[in-house]
């Protein structure tokens, strides 16, 4: 590995290789980026394919049971395996660079967590080929799922619990990462707003998961092992299902808007060419939303029948959310407020971000109240809310900081004005899509059904929806032409891409070496890059120690073997009420291979190596030319 | 990395933080233990509302079923393990290889002993026609007992290999943490037995 300090022209096969075992943050953040785009582009089909049957009424264009699977892969694809790996691509690309890390604290376990959360994907996947895919929505209430036929519902389970699995080590060693590895001077009080929500993210990660876990492993064993959890005839309850995965489902809508929020309040500031307004209070804001999110989960069950007590509590506690979000959202305007705005695409995406995530705001706190909920559970006035708070908020969070980091992750910028060409039409498609759907619901059409009668008033703003829709998938699409062309175009090698940066990534030169900053720069403030840009540093950042030998980690196959374990354990066990006589056997081969690699790993030591000064002077040289990273 | 030579004069004060590597093991290893809490509540409070659930006329229940005496001798098993993994954990800062090796043997010792009685308890009950799928509470019973022992069965596994990994190498800053961690671990799978001992156990007999 240290070898490839200079980077050559590597063949196909070892380029596959070095991204197999890499434990790179930097290839990572790109791994989690693409596979994330792939699943994206998966359940973007899928709602496509679904808009399509409900553009006409009594249309015939899928099946029933067909629109069934499609509503219930989107749902889960969307939350599971697209917006959390391109959040994670961002934290793994951007944080350790903004926090001055080498890498994260767990180099190791971050790519497990990547080949864990890609190989439960696959298998989730895989079930569209293997017998039908699941279909009990990506709540999969208990009493609908125990039931349903297929291995479905046994490819969520064991999918999810694979993915959750990789998720939580993320999660877990974003807050070591954060805790540990920042660099002398970054308090925590001078952490970039992205880093804090990370961090609180990873915490909700943290605390969410386990439940996830246990309500998985619980469907599990009622479905494949004859445990009787959800069973009433046998003393079961299926609302223990609703409690398990709505305390991990609703802090899981914070573990993805809190980093957009995050990443946001990057653009904002650059753009608006002003410090962020109120750093203190967004901190504050942040940890508040992360906290309130554990308190409202029953808000997701006031049909369900708690009682009255437990219904306004939760109603209370969910408007409380609205303050410190509304803080945030006052902080972004007053940061923009006298700034002199630069309107470049990543900030055209959080203008576009600010007035839809508050329509969103605005019709959850009109469900807090417990009796208009009774009114509003499960019609399109739903389904209009939860779309303007993810797309309004998580997606174009994530398309915006595409723009703004791609200069950071591929040494190339996205074009400028395909960009702004992507960001009207998939704008106007996103609210021409979901802003009748409100008044789709106030008119009594319920979620999650497959057609409709004619002449209800539904018809025409279902086909303007369905056009909304078709206009989203063509900005994709363009996004998806603008990263082709980008590829091929020259590259960068440059410092602070966007001329305004202000936090410690923009301080660094790409193509970013694999060591990221050669020395440990010293942090002096808040917002350190700008201070010392402020102040007349020509060469960056001031360092916090001498140039010398570089210690990193060494590359690992260990992951990926770990997770391809528990991926042929996962069959074993959807095979196993069959009567397959394989499949118990391939269960535990699985589970051997998974505690084997685990063994090795422990047994054998991992020092890492050094990179010599020589070889960073070398390596800077071969990068930047001669003189280095000035 | 060369391999530094220390004396309990020259071994810091507290190893397992001495270096970047320790001291992101010994943050992890909390972390990661505040979620396997929010793990066991979740399977707790499964339990808790399955407690005695099943099908009509089922013949068991916990106050039937559950026998003090055994689940006290497991408990004093449990925490004697514990205290000797702090002795472990005494002579580590002390740089007494030896006497680390030597606590590490006897709590593992202990929780052989421990899941050999919960295995003995298991066989019992199914022997007696309360098995896994008998019923709700039945499920719930070995779901958050099961999950116990199999962090039992983690934990020991862990540090036999540690043990016979290390036995010619002697104490470095490199397995300290590692020692450091898995002791952590060891205490909290003790302290999950407190409250399965208090929950099912005594709540099961007496509630």
């Amino acid at each position: 590995m240290s070898s490839a300090a200079v980077s050559n022209k590597k063949g196909f096969g070892a380029t596959l290789w070095d991204y197999l075992t890499t434990v790179d943050h930097k290839k990572l953040g790109v791994m989690y980026l693409f596979a994330g785009t792939l699943f994206f582009a998966i359940a973007g089909l899928e709602a496509l394919l679904m808009r399509i049957q409900l553009m006409i009424p009594n249309s015939d264009f899928v099946s029933a049971g067909t629109f069934n699977e499609l509503l219930t892969m989107h749902g889960t694809t969307m939350l599971f395996l697209a917006a959390t790996p391109l959040l994670f691509g961002f934290m793994n690309a951007v944080v350790p660079l903004q926090i001055g890390a080498r890498d994260v604290a767990f180099p190791f376990l971050n790519s497990l967590g990547f080949w864990l959360f890609f190989l439960g994907a696959l298998f989730l996947h895989l079930s569209f080929f293997l017998g039908g895919a699941p279909d009990a929505g990506w709540t999969n209430y208990a009493s609908l799922a125990l039931y349903s036929p297929g291995h479905g519902i046994d490819f969520y389970v064991l999918g999810l619990q694979i993915s959750g699995a990789g998720t939580l080590i993320s999660g877990i060693n974003f807050i070591v990462t954060i805790i540990t590895m920042r660099a002398p001077g970054m308090t925590f009080m001078r952490m970039p707003l992205f880093t804090w929500t990370s961090l609180i993210s990873s915490a909700l990660i943290l605390f969410a998961f386990p439940p996830l876990t246990v309500g998985l492993f619980l469907m599990l064993v009622d479905r494949m092992f004859e445990a009787n959890f959800f069973d009433h005839t046998m003393g079961g309850n299926t609302v223990i299902w609703e409690h398990l995965f709505w305390i991990f489902g609703h802090p899981e809508v914070y573990i993805l808007v809190l980093p957009a929020f995050g990443l946001f309040s990057e653009i904002i500031p650059v753009f608006a060419r002003k410090r962020l307004f109120g750093y203190s209070s967004m901190v504050f804001a942040t940890i508040l939303i992360g906290f309130l999110g554990f308190m409202v989960w029953a808000h997701h069950m006031f049909t369900t029948g708690l009682g009255a007590t437990a219904n306004a509590i939760f109603a209370v506690a969910t408007m409380a959310i609205a303050v410190p979000t509304g803080m945030k959202v006052f902080n972004w305007i007053m940061t923009i407020w006298g700034g002199s705005v630069k309107v470049t695409v990543p900030m055209l995406y959080a203008l576009g971000f600010i007035p839809s995530f508050v329509a969103g705001g605005v019709t959850g706190v009109m469900q807090a109240a417990a009796p208009l909920d009774y009114q509003l559970h499960d019609s399109y006035f739903i389904v209009a809310h939860f779309h303007y708070v993810i797309v309004g908020g998580i997606v174009t969070a994530i398309f915006g900081s595409m723009h703004f980091y791609w200069p950071i992750m591929f040494n190339r910028a996205l074009s400028e004005k395909l960009g702004v060409l992507t960001f009207w039409i998939f704008f106007t498609g996103f609210h021409l899509t979901f802003f009748l759907q409100h008044f789709l619901g106030l008119m009594g059409m319920p979620r999650r059904v497959f057609t409709y009668q004619a002449n209800q008033g539904w018809d025409l703003f279902n086909f303007i929806s369905s056009i909304g829709a078709i206009m989203m998938a063509i900005g994709v699409i363009l996004l998806v032409i603008n990263i082709i062309i980008t590829a091929k175009s020259k590259p960068l090698n440059c410092r602070d891409y966007w001329g305004d940066g202000r936090s410690l990534e923009w301080a660094i030169q790409t193509p970013v070496p694999f060591y990221n900053f050669k020395q440990t720069p010293l942090v002096r403030g808040y917002d350190p890059y700008w201070l010392e840009k402020h102040d007349g540093n020509e060469e960056g950042m001031v360092y916090a120690e001498p140039l010398g030998d570089i210690h990193m980690p060494n590359n690992s196959i260990l992951p990926l073997i770990m997770s391809i374990g528990t991926f042929i354990a996962a069959f074993g066990a959807l095979y196993h009420p069959d009567g397959k006589a394989w499949a118990i056997p391939v269960l535990i081969l699985g589970l051997a291979i998974t505690v084997g690699a685990m063994i090795v790993r422990s047994v054998k030591d991992d020092l890492g190596f050094h990179v010599h000064v020589e070889e960073v002077i070398a390596t800077e040289e071969h990068l930047y030319g001669k003189g280095g990273n000035k | 990395m060369e391999e530094t030579k220390f004396t309990p004069q020259t071994w810091p004060d507290k190893p397992e933080q001495a270096t970047m590597e320790g001291r992101n093991k010994f943050v992890g290893i909390w972390i990661f233990i505040c979620s396997d809490i929010t793990l066991f509540a979740s399977v707790f409070a499964t339990y808790l509302s399955l407690k005695d659930k099943g099908p009509a006329g089922m013949e068991y229940s916990a106050a039937e079923l559950f026998e003090l005496p055994l689940a006290f001798v497991m408990t004093m098993l449990l925490l004697t393990s514990s205290l000797t993994s702090v002795y472990a954990m005494y002579h580590m800062k002390n740089h007494n290889f030896k006497g680390v090796q030597i606590w590490m043997s006897i709590t593992v010792l202990l929780g052989l002993g421990f899941l050999a009685l919960e295995i003995y308890e298991f066989y019992h009950y199914v022997h007696d026609g309360f098995g896994y799928t008998q019923s709700a509470f039945s499920s719930a019973f070995f779901t958050l007992v099961g999950t116990h022992g199999l962090h039992v069965v983690i934990g020991l596994v862990w540090i036999v290999c540690l043990i016979v990994r290390n036995a010619r190498r002697g104490l470095s800053l490199y397995n300290a943490p590692k020692y450091y961690a898995a002791s952590i671990f060891w205490h909290f799978i003790d302290v999950i037995w407190v409250f399965i001992f208090t929950v099912v156990y005594l709540m099961g007999v007496l509630g």
